[in-house]
């Protein structure tokens, strides 16, 4: 195939994975959009088979079916909870791919038309050792963030002292490395590159705690794309330039749409430690006059019975107790009784952006009665219950009212205007930035105190 | 610089010394339309992703991150010549990985867009 026919072949395959991206404005088009992205994936690896170059076709297609056998095989099996795990794992491939093809640039630069003499041109080193640097940051910061979700390793931030020093001072290698790289051409500068900037990937995402999680599954998913951006200047690939933008752009501004949704910058997230053990619990002061008042699943059902407005407010502790479709089955049978029922997502609700909205489709519920934010947080006066269900932080009055609170200032949902909050927990422990939660006290919250799942399967029964 | 150095440097070899002379002599730079591309499509991305509606932020990162996969394309040259060497090794086992994510990415991503239905006017509900 000729140059110029390769060219437009991927320019074509650009334009199918823009439309790729366009689908997604409405569930309605997705699907299509889904189906414009493996197109746009089949013309690029066709026209790339095609190249004259490439002719050792039984190993890359041995290659192919391996990988795709097994990428199938976890695609089919993995449980939606499990979403964000499989997502870390994904971004960490990527940029382990963009390590090797750097690295196979490196060895053979003449495959790639970017030899000079006896080395490589400047600028194609530059733009190799961009690639290099953000690909193995990717790949070991995704492998701590999938260990993180997986539970291997402790949610909770892991801050030692000097951590932010020791990070500026790998950061200052890491340019020394790229700049020795840059000016000698050597293969030694390469590795100690990627060695430096997979240990300061490692680091940079220990200290992050949990259910910031949102942020950095973004995160790495817009580095994963900045990556591809890099590999695709070194190799002049404008097919890799413009997917790589496309990518690093989207997951930039799902980034940014986490920070807001927590009122924090994107400087404060990777710093990290939030909501660890540092933050000290507010005890003393007028806790003897703070009362609950517990309920039963009995009680729950009757309240749910006779109310004619309900919204739901679901978080991770939902994921959690896999409590989703108990959740449906019971707004199944208050719609059944004439009661309206809406579902109200936090942004940063779950442990990745849409988190939420999956497992609720998951378990059949109609995506036209989950509501964002914005657009439904007006109604909770009108609302007669609120029925928080594994979710704490975003409902805390004291991001409105309480200016010394961690999470002042964080978008959060009004669920006290509604006539009665019910508030499924196992504890009154507090949510994960360590804030007690005022709500819990108010006179018109009734705590329901055990499983999520099993408290849903209660108020159930009760309702039959 | 002394010309007679320069000359005999570019007489070392006669692709280098075209692209010493593509790079000096006013030559458009291969960095330059990557670049231009790249702006181009950073402003395409931030427009079609704000349109993305938040319920779908989920497919969105499973669908961005199977397309960035598109890597695959440097791994696949790199693995395509007949002789065994490192960079063909390099070359191979990224195609494997980059095939996981291709074939993972987007087979999930399909599994999640599947769920998102509207209310169950006339649709059989799912068991």
């Amino acid at each position: 195939m000729s140059e110029n026919l390769a060219a437009l072949a991927y320019l074509a395959a650009s334009l199918c994975f823009i439309m790729a991206l366009r689908g997604l404005s409405s569930p309605e088009t997705a699907r299509a959009g889904n189906v414009f992205g493996i197109a746009g994936m089949v013309i690029a690896i066709t026209t790339t088979l095609l190249l004259p170059e490439v002719v050792s076709y039984v190993q890359i297609l041995a290659g192919i079916v391996v990988g795709g056998a097994i990428g199938t095989f976890i695609a089919v099996r993995i449980q939606m909870t499990a979403l964000p795990q499989l997502i870390a794992v994904f971004h960490s491939l990527v940029g382990l791919a963009a390590v090797l093809v750097a690295a196979a640039a490196l060895n053979a630069p003449e495959a790639y038309g970017i030899a000079a003499g006896a080395g490589i041109k400047v600028s194609s080193l530059i733009e190799m050792s961009l690639g290099t640097a953000i690909g193995a940051v990717t790949f070991t910061g995704s492998v701590v963030a999938f260990a993180k979700l997986q539970g291997l390793v402790s949610g909770k931030p892991l801050t030692f002292p000097g951590q932010h020093l020791l990070n500026a001072l790998l950061g200052v290698a890491l340019v020394a490395a790229a700049v020795w790289f840059v000016l000698t051409g050597s293969h030694m500068g390469f590795w100690a590159l990627a060695a430096l900037a997979f240990t300061l990937g490692l680091l940079l995402i220990m200290p992050i705690g949990g259910a910031d999680m949102p942020v950095v599954i973004s995160m790495l998913n817009s580095y994963s794309g900045w990556a591809a951006c890099g590999i695709g200047f070194t190799l002049e690939n404008n097919l890799l330039i413009i997917t790589g933008a496309l990518v690093g752009s989207s997951g930039a501004i799902l980034s940014y749409i986490m920070c807001k949704g927590m009122n924090r910058s994107i400087i404060n997230v990777i710093l990290g430690g939030f909501g660890g053990e540092a933050a000290p619990a507010p005890a003393g002061a007028g806790d003897e006059d703070k009362t609950v008042k517990p309920g039963s699943a009995e009680d729950a059902a009757f309240i749910l019975k006779n109310a004619r407005s309900v919204i739901v407010v679901p978080g991770y502790g939902m994921a959690v107790a896999q409590a989703q479709h108990a959740l449906r089955e019971l707004a199944d049978l208050l719609k059944k009784a004439g009661v309206g029922v809406r579902y109200a997502i936090h942004p940063v609700a779950g442990r990745m952006p849409g988190h939420m909205n999956v497992l609720l489709a998951e378990a059949n519920v109609p995506y036209d009665e989950v509501f964002e934010l914005e657009a439904i947080n007006r109604d909770f006066a009108s609302t007669d219950v609120a029925v928080v269900i594994g979710a704490n932080d975003v409902t805390n009055p004291a991001a409105k009212n309480d200016p010394k609170s961690p999470i002042y200032g964080m978008p959060v949902f009004d669920v006290e205007n509604a006539g009665t909050v019910l508030f499924v927990k196992r504890s009154l422990a507090s949510g994960y930035a360590g804030v007690d939660n005022e709500l819990f006290y108010r006179a018109n919250t009734m705590m329901l105190f055990g499983d999520a799942k099993k408290m849903c399967e209660g108020i159930i029964k009760a309702l039959g | 610089m002394d010309p007679a150095d320069l000359a005999a440097g570019a007489s070392e070899s006669a692709t280098g010394a075209a692209r010493l002379a593509a790079e000096t002599a006013g030559g458009l730079d291969p960095f330059m339309i990557g670049l231009t591309v790249f702006a181009l499509a950073v402003i395409v991305g931030y427009y079609v992703v704000w349109r993305v509606t938040p319920a779908l932020h989920s497919p969105l990162l499973s669908v961005t991150n199977a397309i960035s996969s598109v890597i695959i394309v440097g791994a696949l040259v790199a693995a395509g010549p007949v002789e065994l060497n490192f960079s063909k090794i390099m070359g191979f086992i990224a195609v494997t990985l980059a095939s996981v994510n291709i074939f993972g990415g987007f087979i999930v991503t399909q599994r999640m867009l599947q769920m998102f239905k509207k209310k169950p006017a006339g649709r059989e509900p799912a068991p």
